[in-house]
């Protein structure tokens, strides 16, 4: 076991593809973590990135500046009493957040953290990623069935409808993304998560500017569309708060209700991560053919070290500028702990940047390229993460039929003419 | 004109006796605890799918009898309880009640008090429609006006605690003119808020009225013609929107409203982006008016001369006045004791509501909560 776990470090595959299922089990470990730390982490800053948008403050009692808020709602909801209607199907009530989740957090075994940084290289990669996220719709519905109650039931009826449509304009973005791929010398395009983010590198372009504006509509209509999919305003027809109440899950509560939750917002960082792959050059750092001279490469390695760096000081800053009572007491010095803890992963960081600066296939040179990777391509997913809190507080929420209108008779036509333009150009020019 | 045969007492309220869950006609009870129906409203929907094929309203959870209060209390006595109907507006209420009573007893109040009465109402005007504006924003989607309204609508709050010690429910006039002089710096405040305010409106329209969202879910969205909305009794924004031109400021007027130069805002379509645009305008027309009036304040008595114990002589009076929401009446019978006979209100939440009907049939669930929003009902005024 231990020659299976020491063996793997040096090799650069995929534990998929190096066959090493312990390696595959702690990723797949590291990503269900990751993915519901990100999730907490994605919660508070809604919460406050939406509060400052609208002139509020949001979470600032439980912990410095509501840092431990998320935490107290998990614990809140955790020890909620588990309520199931005495109408609704039980069984049924009981399976759907799990559906819901299962679908959100099984797309991550294809998701390409880096060149080797995925559970599995699969070759059909984006057809499963895409195929297991539409089942998260089946959750929706399953759950606004089992309810038996009218408002889950119009939600449930709603989602279906919507992410059925927008999977169509989303699935013909995707497609002439994956013609870009074709564009090499042997003429074969792929299918891999990480062969489409390598045929990036190899055009010397991200497919967002390939074809200019080819590439940059088809990346819109996917943005559009996942937004759609995920059912995140303005598209939360499904749980439009002032129309249905709460929509699919108005008769959860508890941990149950935070399943849905917790499988939305993974959801959420699944397509984001669709679209960092496909258009985005997945975990390159920028123009990663230029500027890929050693030195460059040492600095660049720097960023996430640098990052939480700043983070930390950000948290020192707030310690120096909370207010002296002693009231805050034991809030500053949580925020001081809270810093250091920043401070101590930026100097781990940046030890193992150092340390790993010569590109050898040493471990810590493998280690620094790993963590190099997943910082660009979880920067990227961050970037739509903001998006998605942007878009909340901004606009208003679109009508069913409107929805409905906009998804068949605009972005389809859209993507359907981006993917043809692309076939043409591509053979004009490749 | 509103067809008989499709009233509500026609709706049908009976769940089909199938067994699970028969999506065919789907009733649904929208409140009385719901996020989009301001208050205690219920609405009983009946749905074709997501289509809406009628209503009934269902009122009274907030039923508190102020009417009947009214003929136990003296006319002063009574005078606090009407800024519990339309709590948003109170100051309007209040005006409306105390006029009425001063028409009664057949006394004017000193041009210093009208004026003073006339800043404060239009500041409350414009604190209702902001108040309106937010919370119609979110029962569309938009979450972040309300926020943004509810922070400009603290500095109207303001100046009203600072002149009569309450912020909602103010009780801010008397019968025969005001119980308070202004304070010390009440015209500063006032014009600051003139300075300050303009732009605000601004801020709120830039992140609505060119909004494609926001168009698309009001464009032609509960749209109403102005021979049904007379024909139903709709007052205020909501009939002006229908393109008829009706102020009682402009056609009956009351305290100085005579002596301002304001424009009476109207709609053509009916619909509930006509409404927005209306009241959007009538926030900016509210501004020139208090502008004239603060500059024009006279100097003067504040109270007529009314005698200690109310006792009008007998007889009846209707007076109304345009409250944010539309005609706001009062009845009031005087059997000559020192108690109203009778007080009636007509309140123009109550009778708006009523053309909740008419504007959603077809419609879908979401235009419910976008046509009860643009209606701007308060159901404490509703329920009285």
């Amino acid at each position: 076991m231990l020659n299976a776990f020491m063996s793997y470090l040096g090799s650069r595959v995929t534990p998929g593809d190096a066959n090493n299922q312990l390696w595959a089990l702690i990723y797949i470990l590291i990503i269900f973590a990751g993915v519901s730390v990100a999730v907490i982490a994605m919660n508070w800053l809604e919460r406050k990135a939406l509060a400052h948008f609208q002139v509020r403050l949001g979470p600032m009692r439980v912990g410095p500046h509501g840092l431990l808020q998320p935490i107290a709602d998990a614990l809140k909801l955790l020890l909620k009493e588990d309520i199931i209607p005495a109408q609704a199907d039980q069984v049924v009530f009981w399976i759907a957040p799990l559906i819901g989740l299962l679908a959100a957090f099984t797309v991550y075994t294809v998701v390409p953290f880096g060149p080797s940084q995925a559970v599995s290289d699969m070759n059909i990669g984006i057809l499963f990623m895409l195929g297991v996220s539409s089942l998260g719709v089946l959750g929706i519905v399953t759950a606004g069935w089992a309810s038996n109650s009218h408002y889950p039931l119009i939600g449930a009826l709603r989602s279906s409808a919507q992410m059925v449509s927008y999977e169509v304009a989303m699935g013909l973005a995707v497609v002439s993304a994956i013609l870009m791929t074709s564009l090499n010398a042997s003429g074969t395009g792929t299918l891999s998560m990480i062969d489409i983010v390598k045929a990036q590198q190899e055009q010397h372009v991200w497919f967002l500017f390939k074809f200019f504006p080819l590439g940059l509509i088809a990346f819109v209509i996917f943005a559009i569309a996942m937004v759609a999919e995920t059912n995140r305003a303005p598209f939360d027809l499904a749980e439009a708060e002032s129309e249905l109440t709460a929509g699919f899950h108005t008769e959860y509560s508890g941990l149950r209700w935070s399943l849905f939750m917790l499988a939305e917002y993974a959801a959420m960082i699944a397509v984001s991560s669709i679209a960092v792959a496909l258009w985005l050059g997945g975990w390159m750092h920028p123009f990663p053919n230029l500027l890929n001279a050693p030195a460059w490469e040492f600095i660049f390695s720097l960023f996430p070290g640098l990052t939480f760096l700043g983070l930390a000081g950000i948290a020192f800053l707030g310690t120096a500028r909370m207010p002296s009572h002693s009231f805050f007491r034991i809030q500053r010095a949580g925020l001081a702990v809270f810093a250091a803890l920043l401070g101590f992963i930026a100097l781990v960081l940046l030890v193992i940047a150092v340390v790993g600066r010569n590109a050898d296939s040493s471990v810590a040179a493998n280690f620094r390229e790993g963590i190099d990777y997943v910082y660009w391509f979880v920067l990227k997913v961050a970037v739509f993460m903001y998006l998605f809190i942007w878009y909340r507080a901004t606009w208003p929420r679109y009508r069913f039929d409107q929805l409905m209108q906009v998804g068949w008779k605009v972005m389809l036509p859209i993507s359907l003419g981006v993917l043809i333009a692309t076939a043409i150009v591509g053979v004009i020019v490749g | 004109m509103i067809d008989p045969a499709n009233t509500l007492s026609n709706l049908d309220l009976e769940t089909p006796e199938k067994p699970y869950l028969d999506s065919n006609e789907l009733i649904i009870n929208m409140g009385p605890q719901h996020p989009a129906t301001h208050g205690v409203l219920r609405v009983i929907l009946k749905l074709d799918g997501e289509k809406v094929l009628g209503t009934e309203c269902v009122i009274g959870y907030l039923h508190r009898g102020v009417e009947k209060i009214a003929e136990n209390r003296t006319y002063a006595m009574f005078n606090p309880y009407v800024d519990r109907m339309d709590y948003v507006a109170a100051v309007s209420n209040g005006l409306g009640y105390c006029q009425a009573v001063e028409k009664l007893l057949n006394v004017e109040a000193p041009p210093r008090a009208n004026y003073i009465r006339v800043i404060l109402t239009e500041l409350n005007r414009i604190a209702s429609h902001q108040l309106w504006l937010g919370t119609h924003a979110l029962d569309i989607g938009a979450m972040t006006p309300l926020f943004y309204t509810f922070r400009d609508r603290e500095e109207i709050l303001k100046i009203f605690e600072k002149y009569c010690g309450a912020r909602l429910t103010t009780h801010a006039f008397r019968i025969g003119g005001c119980l308070y002089e202004t304070y010390a710096g009440f015209e500063k405040d006032v014009k600051n808020f003139l300075a300050f305010f303009p732009p605000k409106i601004v801020e709120y329209e830039e992140l609505l009225t060119g909004n494609r969202i926001w168009l698309e879910r009001t464009k032609n969205v509960g749209v109403i013609s102005g021979a049904d909305a007379i024909a139903l009794g709709v007052t205020g924004p909501v009939l002006r929107a229908s393109g008829v031109k009706w102020d009682i400021r402009k056609a009956q007027p009351y305290a100085n409203y005579a002596d301002f130069d304001f424009e009476i805002p109207t709609g053509e379509n009916g619909d509930t982006f006509d409404r927005y645009m209306v009241r959007m305008i009538e926030m900016r027309q509210s501004l020139r008016i208090i502008e004239q009036a603060v500059n024009g304040i006279p100097e003067g008595p504040i109270m007529a001369k009314v005698p200690k114990v109310i006792k009008p002589a007998v007889g009846e009076i209707y007076h109304s006045i345009e409250a944010p929401k539309g005609e706001l009446g009062y009845f009031i019978v005087s059997d000559g004791s020192t108690q109203p006979y009778r007080v009636r209100v007509r309140p123009p939440s109550f009778v708006n509501l009523q053309a909740l009907d008419l504007m959603v049939r077809g419609m879908l669930v979401a235009d419910v909560v976008a046509v009860i929003g643009t209606l701007d009902i308060v159901l404490g005024e509703v329920d009285r």
